[in-house]
């Protein structure tokens, strides 16, 4: 008996195996698609009519960048309960990774299960696309949020805040807080080439650079914590070692104000350096209610999914299709106008501080 | 027991255990297509199988070649980093204005040279293939970054994306699975009806006897790291056709998918066990369960929580069979004679006495 016989059935085995699996899978797949055939009828494209109904049953799936983030979590809770107040059902779907091409598949398979609408915070804004252009030939509304796609692959993006607001916000807060509103400032973002912080402090520096305001204020150095604890709480102790007059470090991420304010709120600091930036109110309740942290700013997440959570609906029935000048009706936060290339802006970041932190859980 | 018999044993008995082994991941198969049906009504469908096998069509490139380096008792871990260049490459250099029918040989023959260097490392130099992979599995993937950056390339035209998940026309196989199937006819013939499969087989058996047999060993090892590099390659060039844009950092940590779709296939991670037909049942147990758990909409943590289990049985299955086969043949023999005895251990100390 040799190998060489074997070898030869085993080969032919494998064809045969994978013919079969094809055919089984061909004759099942003409069925189902002619079942598929009758449905649809919630397209999102083509002519917006206002007065039609919001879909019976109405499923959305929301899709964020990864498992496991309890901020995106608080954000499709928001996604949650514009659909349930909708009459719809939502489901929550993210991949264990954030790699470019995890969330494909699961954009496949709500495509599949022939959802309405589909919202997603993309990993990529372009390896996303040719899932969500299938999806869509499918008749799936799709919304991203929080992390856009390009602006072809999705009919509305949710954007928290512009950019240029956070900019701005961050530096007023900072110049507010530090007397006189002069001296040294640092920034301590996340990683070097993370593009929201870098699209942000772009911003700061415009501002601090145009605005006569800020003339006093000098930017000293942008540290890179890369959104990790240990290695932002180093940061700013090299920040304050390399600057002894610094007067503030502004951190545009939730990590790294976490951090810095860890380090300066009761170390001989306290006091002399402000920490602002962008921050969760459970991660800085402490900071705040001790005094160390004056202010700092971010906006609801809740409310960015709440938002995308009614413009997927929207979307969906028909009622928008995601032009330049559509408006829609976001619940409890009102009436939205979508603008150019489909974005919709849920409005100034939310500042933080001890008359209205107790307002907020996330 | 005759020395003749103890002699004669293993090569029927491997071939046996094999076609266990095929059995056993065909039954999970189609277990799996149980519970994926009861699960989802979508699953078995033909657009379920497009997206599923289109989505899993890098991995199973990568673990053909593998399959033949793990038969040789070697291993390569730089594929997934190999993928990530030739995607960062393809950006880059479409950037700079080449046409698509330059850029793919050209990051072809990369593939080919990341794989040719790895194997200089580790037949000339002879550094172990796991160190050495390590190694580039972080370098290649270091060019890629030094390459693309951070950044996507997005705007191939659609004339070639297309390939990268559309079907066949007429059928429910998108291109990158066509070129898979070919692919792995390709690696079948070769591993289990060639001179040079056999070579691979004698080599990951027994490397010294295999050489003094007159097997070009290095030669052989050579050539199976090189055809690794350029499928990685090819890999990466339809990956980025498929996602319709090029970076930097795609399939990081599809290595261990495909080793795992190896294992999980039957190739013996100590060489000289495994088949091509094992290997591609594996690709559809993946698939399948991946699918299934997706569609059946159970979170993603318990896709990848089942696929470990699996591979542990994989690895742990064989392992303890052989034990228990070791036991009893100990004590079978051990009225009989010591010499016979010492024989039935050979399996365990694959490079040892036997040349």
């Amino acid at each position: 008996m040799s190998r060489r016989d074997h070898g030869w059935l085993r080969t032919l085995f494998a064809i045969a195996l994978a013919s079969v699996f094809a055919l089984a899978f061909v004759a099942c797949g003409e069925t189902r698609d002619d079942e598929d055939d009758g449905g649809g009828g919630t397209a999102a494209e083509g002519e917006a009519n206002p007065e039609a109904e919001i879909p019976e049953g109405l499923e959305v799936v929301s899709i964020p960048k990864q498992l496991g983030n309890p901020y995106e979590e608080i954000e499709h809770d928001g996604v949650k309960e514009a659909i349930e107040e909708l009459g719809g059902s939502h489901r929550y779907e993210g991949p264990t990774d954030a790699g470019a091409s995890s969330q494909v598949p699961l954009i496949n398979a709500a495509a599949q299960q022939g959802v309405d609408a589909l919202i997603i915070a993309a990993n990529d804004p372009n390896a996303v696309c040719p899932a969500l252009d299938q999806a869509r030939q499918r008749d799936v509304a799709i919304v991203a949020m929080d992390s856009d796609t390009a602006p072809e692959c999705r009919s509305i993006f949710i954007n928290q805040a512009s950019s240029e607001d956070i900019g701005d916000t961050q530096i007023e807060m900072v110049c507010e807080q530090i007397e006189g509103c002069e001296g040294e400032i640092a920034i301590l973002s996340a990683t070097p080439n993370a593009t929201n912080q870098n699209t942000w402090i772009e911003f700061m520096e415009e501002e601090l650079e145009e605005n006569e305001k800020y003339a006093n204020l000098e930017l000293v150095e942008i540290a890179y914590g890369n959104d990790d604890d240990q290695k932002s709480f180093q940061e700013t102790q090299g920040l304050l070692q390399a600057y002894p007059d610094l007067k503030g470090i502004i951190a545009p991420t939730t990590v790294g104000i976490a951090a810095a304010a860890r380090y300066i709120c009761g170390s001989p600091y306290e006091g002399k350096v402000v920490v602002t930036g962008l921050g969760t109110p459970n991660q800085m309740r402490k900071f705040v209610k001790s005094g160390c942290v004056e202010e700092f700013a971010l906006w609801n997440p809740a409310d960015v999914g709440y938002l995308a959570g009614h413009a997927a609906a929207n979307l969906a029935a028909g009622r928008i299709t995601g032009a330049e000048g559509e408006t829609f009706e976001a619940g409890r936060l009102g009436e939205y106008e979508i603008g150019e290339n489909g974005e919709v802006i849920l409005g100034p970041p939310t500042r933080f501080n001890q008359d209205n932190i107790d307002d907020f859980d996330f | 027991m005759s020395a003749e018999r103890a002699a004669a044993a293993p090569a029927p008995r491997r071939l046996s255990e094999l076609a266990r082994w095929e059995a056993l991941i065909f039954l999970l198969i189609v277990g799996t297509m149980v519970l994926g049906s009861g699960l989802s009504d979508e699953f078995l469908t033909g657009d379920n199988f497009s997206f599923t096998s289109a989505d899993m069509a890098e991995i199973a490139l990568m673990a053909l070649p593998l399959t033949l380096i793990v038969i040789t008792a070697e291993i390569d871990l730089s594929v997934a980093s190999i993928l990530g260049l030739s995607s960062a490459l393809m950006g880059e250099l479409w950037v700079a204005g080449w046409p698509i029918e330059a850029i793919i040989p050209f990051c072809l023959l990369v593939g080919a040279v990341c794989g040719a260097f790895n194997a200089v490392l580790i037949t000339r130099v002879g550094l172990p293939s796991l160190a050495v992979t390590i190694g580039t599995l972080t370098m290649y993937r270091g060019f890629a970054l030094v390459v693309l950056g951070d950044a996507a390339v997005a705007d191939f035209p659609e004339s070639y994306t297309r390939y990268g998940f559309e079907n066949v026309p007429g059928t429910i196989i998108p291109y990158p699975v066509a070129l898979f199937g070919v692919l792995a006819i390709v690696f079948a013939v070769v591993l289990h009806k060639t001179k040079f499969g056999r070579e691979i087989y004698a080599i990951g058996a027994n490397q010294e006897a295999a050489f003094f047999s007159g097997v070009r060993v290095k030669r052989i090892k050579e050539i199976l790291f090189v055809v690794s590099g350029i499928v990685a390659a090819l890999a990466g060039v339809i990956m980025t056709l498929r996602l319709a844009s090029a970076r930097a950092d795609y399939g990081t940590g599809f290595e261990l998918t495909v080793v795992a779709a190896v294992v999980l296939g039957g190739v013996s991670i100590f060489g000289g066990k495994g088949s091509i037909v094992g290997v591609i049942l594996a690709l559809f147990l993946l698939g399948g369960i991946r699918s299934a758990l997706t569609l059946g909409q159970i979170s993603q943590e318990w896709v990848t929580i089942v696929t470990g289990a699996l591979l542990i049985a994989a690895v742990l299955g064989p392992n303890l069979v052989q034990r228990a086969r070791e036991a009893r043949a100990h004590s079978r023999d051990r009225g009989r004679s010591a010499r016979s005895g010492s024989l039935e251990h050979r399996p365990r100390e694959k490079r040892g006495t036997d040349e």
